[in-house]
């Protein structure tokens, strides 16, 4: 019976090792939630610029903001173009003022988009934004923008949100075009909607 | 099986009868019978379910179903053919095969055992049943976003994703369980004298796979609870409007599904070189070589996942070092096919239908591979993301490389499963069927893919016409001929000429020296290592 007691041992021993394999690939798998958003900040991967947004505060390095620490290179011009979205279950209309803009890296730009509550309640949204390429979003710096904060638009109010940003010099120099685009999500309709459409079936 | 039904006779025990000896069974093989039999059950109802949308894309336009249904049917297709079909099929090889062929007198953990299997028919029962209620009026139907669950899509569907998400759940419960038990099995309980390196190489592919599920499964059960969550507790993990990321959740799924493709083909890896080795009657050439292989196949496959989604956007170094990374696996895999290769080099070859099976798996999966590497380059992959080039490419590799290849093992041991000779003339029939068939099928859609036809659609354009009623017939043919697989496994386990202890010839390893069947209870003595 000995030759019975030792392997037992053996098999718990090696179980709980690999159920320890388990709950730590089971963890990791949470624990990439914020690895891959701090990978993402720091990379410009996915386009996530390096400013936080959807907290609602304003990044630290923009406190005291207004003239860039860099110069202006007056060497070259990037274009940036505007675009915007509006995601499904936002009664919502939403277009750039400007399509595009040409500037010098380190110099502020401003521009604003034109949104609309198409709709007769008032309603709640947050902008999400994207820069394309990725390898631009961690030179592209917005100083002051409306994804910053929720946004509450009266019914049929007509609203122009404004947007201060810098390209920053250190940019590639093979980059001649940015793209910044916004996905504007609904904050009290989305869920909502969907909790009442399953209620509804 | 009858081998089961009739313990030979010298150890009398007291089973309980009928279903409750079913439900209650702790013996290693009673249980990979049971896997077995779920596989095959499993592999009929997915097919059922591609031939239905096969049809669909016979011609043109809407003719049999809505565009919903459509998408729910290749989604749990999926779903089925992987978690259902495949993997049971291979646990099932795993729990008849390890302890005979390792000396073993069961294996490590008996209970877990037959609970890893009695999760599976309620997970299927979970991941079907949506249809059922749907033809009641009740929910959407059955889950709809394709089996990879992408975000946001399955944030918002239907009650049939809440259903697949627990079917996944308790199906990578079940699985973790099984490669618990295979694993230690494998460490604790091999024949005295029998090292590591003398392992048979289907223990070492296994014993891969069951760590590369025991480090992903995890990861997609914790993405698919954040699904769960996302949709019915108000977090935010993929949803962009409260800070969350849709790209995280292919990450986190490919973190999984790409080993998957390994965790799927390793056992069928593993077993290949048995039966080439068996009819070429020669020993296994490059055994270490084979084993290495294994092994970096293994942790290669955690780390190129990106791959799967190249065109979700990605910096240019991430691209590159995700394009080589997954281009390398093709050196450890190449290592593989030269051992097969020279394994039958020179060897006294015959073409039984196993080995028909095996060579048949070497040439079609070569195909897989290939068409993989064009895959895996940026600058192609754009072009051939989510076209028809990618359905033909994975079917090379899961059907020819996966299902061809349990076929391979179930042709080769079926005689030592069950006591008998399966029918040569059928099994031959079954093999050139199911190759013809299979090429008409996809071959085909590689060309669909090319012109530019997107998967997952219900409905095309007129200049797919000739090429989707092609792969139509060829799915039929190839569905109906799994019939004559069915039966010819029926037949044999009935009855058949009486199998010798060493059914084929040339077949070496501790499995032989068993009578077939072996008795209820095996390797109650352990054998000696030489």
């Amino acid at each position: 019976m000995e030759q019975a007691s030792l392997p037992s041992q053996d098999n718990s021993r090696l179980i709980r090792r690999l159920l320890l394999l388990v709950a730590g690939a089971f963890v990791f798998a949470f624990a990439l939630v914020p690895l891959y958003d701090v990978l993402c900040r720091a990379t410009g991967f996915n386009g996530k610029t390096a400013t936080g947004f959807a907290t609602g505060g304003l990044p630290a390095q923009v406190a005291s903001p207004a003239q860039p620490r860099a110069a202006v290179d007056r060497s070259r011009l990037v274009r940036v173009e505007f675009t915007g979205t509006v995601m499904p279950g936002l009664p919502w209309d939403m277009r750039p003022l400007q399509f595009s803009v040409e500037l010098h890296p380190g110099e502020m730009q401003q521009v604003s988009y034109l949104v609309r509550n198409l709709s007769d309640k008032p309603v709640t949204g947050q902008a999400v934004p994207s820069v394309s390429p990725g390898q631009a979003a961690q030179h592209f710096e917005k100083i002051e923008c409306f994804c910053f904060e929720q946004q509450t638009l009266a019914p049929g109010e007509a609203r122009e949100m404004p947007l201060a940003f810098i390209v920053k010099p250190e940019i590639g120099a093979d980059i001649a075009q940015i793209t910044l685009s916004y996905a504007f999500f609904s904050l009290d309709g989305q869920r909502q909607t969907l909790t009442r459409n399953r209620e509804e079936k | 099986m009858t081998a089961i039904a009739h313990p030979s006779g010298h150890q009398e025990e007291h089973y309980p009868g009928g279903l409750l000896r079913w439900l209650t069974t702790t013996n290693h093989k009673d249980i990979g019978t049971m896997y077995m039999t779920f596989a095959l059950i499993m592999f009929f109802v997915g097919g059922l379910m591609i031939l239905a949308v096969r049809a669909e894309l016979f011609q043109p336009g809407l003719q049999l179903m809505k565009p919903e249904f459509f998408n729910q049917l290749i989604g749990v297709h999926a779903l089925v053919m992987i978690f259902a079909a495949l993997m049971p099929a291979a646990t099932g090889f795993a729990n008849w095969m390890i302890p005979l062929m390792i000396g073993a007198p069961d294996m490590a953990l008996p209970r877990l055992n037959n609970w890893g299997f009695w999760l599976l028919p309620p997970a299927a029962i979970l991941l079907t049943l949506p249809f059922m209620l749907a033809l009641f009026g009740i929910g959407d139907g059955a889950i709809a976003t394709g089996w990879t669950f992408y975000a946001p899509l399955s944030v918002q569907g239907g009650m049939g994703i809440d259903f697949a998400i627990l079917a996944v759940h308790i199906l990578g419960i079940s699985s973790i369980m099984g490669s618990i038990n295979i694993i230690v099995t494998i460490f604790n309980m091999r024949a005295p004298g029998m090292t590591m390196m003398k392992l048979p190489l289907f223990a070492w592919g296994w014993l891969i796979t069951a760590f590369l599920l025991i480090a992903t499964l995890p990861v997609l059960a914790g993405a698919v609870t954040m699904l769960l969550t996302d949709r019915h507790f108000g977090t935010h993990f993929f949803n962009a409007a409260g800070g969350g990321d849709p790209i995280l959740f292919q990450h986190l799924f490919w973190f999984f599904g790409h080993p998957e493709v390994y965790i799927l083909l390793l056992p069928v890896w593993g077993l290949m070189p048995h039966v080439i080795s068996a009819f070429s009657r020669k020993p296994t050439y490059g055994y270490t070589a084979q084993v290495y292989s294994f092994i970096a196949i293994g942790l290669l496959s955690v780390v190129v996942w990106a791959h799967h989604f190249f065109t979700a956007g990605m910096p240019v170094p991430a691209l590159i070092y995700f394009m080589f990374s997954t281009m390398s696996i093709s050196i450890p895999l190449a290592v593989l096919f030269f051992c097969w290769i020279a394994t039958m080099w020179r060897g006294a070859m015959t073409f039984e239908t196993p080995m028909l099976f095996a060579v048949g798996f070497i040439v079609l999966f070569g195909i897989a591979g290939l068409t993989g590497l064009v895959l895996a380059d940026v600058a192609a992959d754009a072009q051939y993301h989510h076209s028809y080039f990618v359905v033909a490419h994975f079917h090379y590799a899961l059907f020819a490389g996966g299902i061809m290849g349990v076929m391979t093992g179930v042709y080769y041991w079926l005689p030592k499963w069950t006591g008998h000779m399966y029918s040569e003339k059928l099994g031959k029939l079954h093999f050139w069927l199911t190759v013809v068939a299979f090429n008409l099928t996809f071959i085909p859609q590689f060309f669909l893919g090319l012109a530019g036809m997107p998967r997952r659609i219900p409905d095309y354009a007129l200049q797919f016409a000739e090429f989707n009623a092609i792969s139509t017939v060829g799915a039929f043919i190839l569905g109906l001929s799994q019939l004559l697989f069915a039966w010819n496994i029926w037949a044999c386990v009935r009855g058949g000429p009486k199998a010798e202890a060493r059914a084929w010839e040339g077949a070496d390893g501790l499995e032989w020296e068993l009578p077939s069947p072996p008795p209820h209870h095996s390797w109650e003595t352990p054998p000696v290592i030489r």
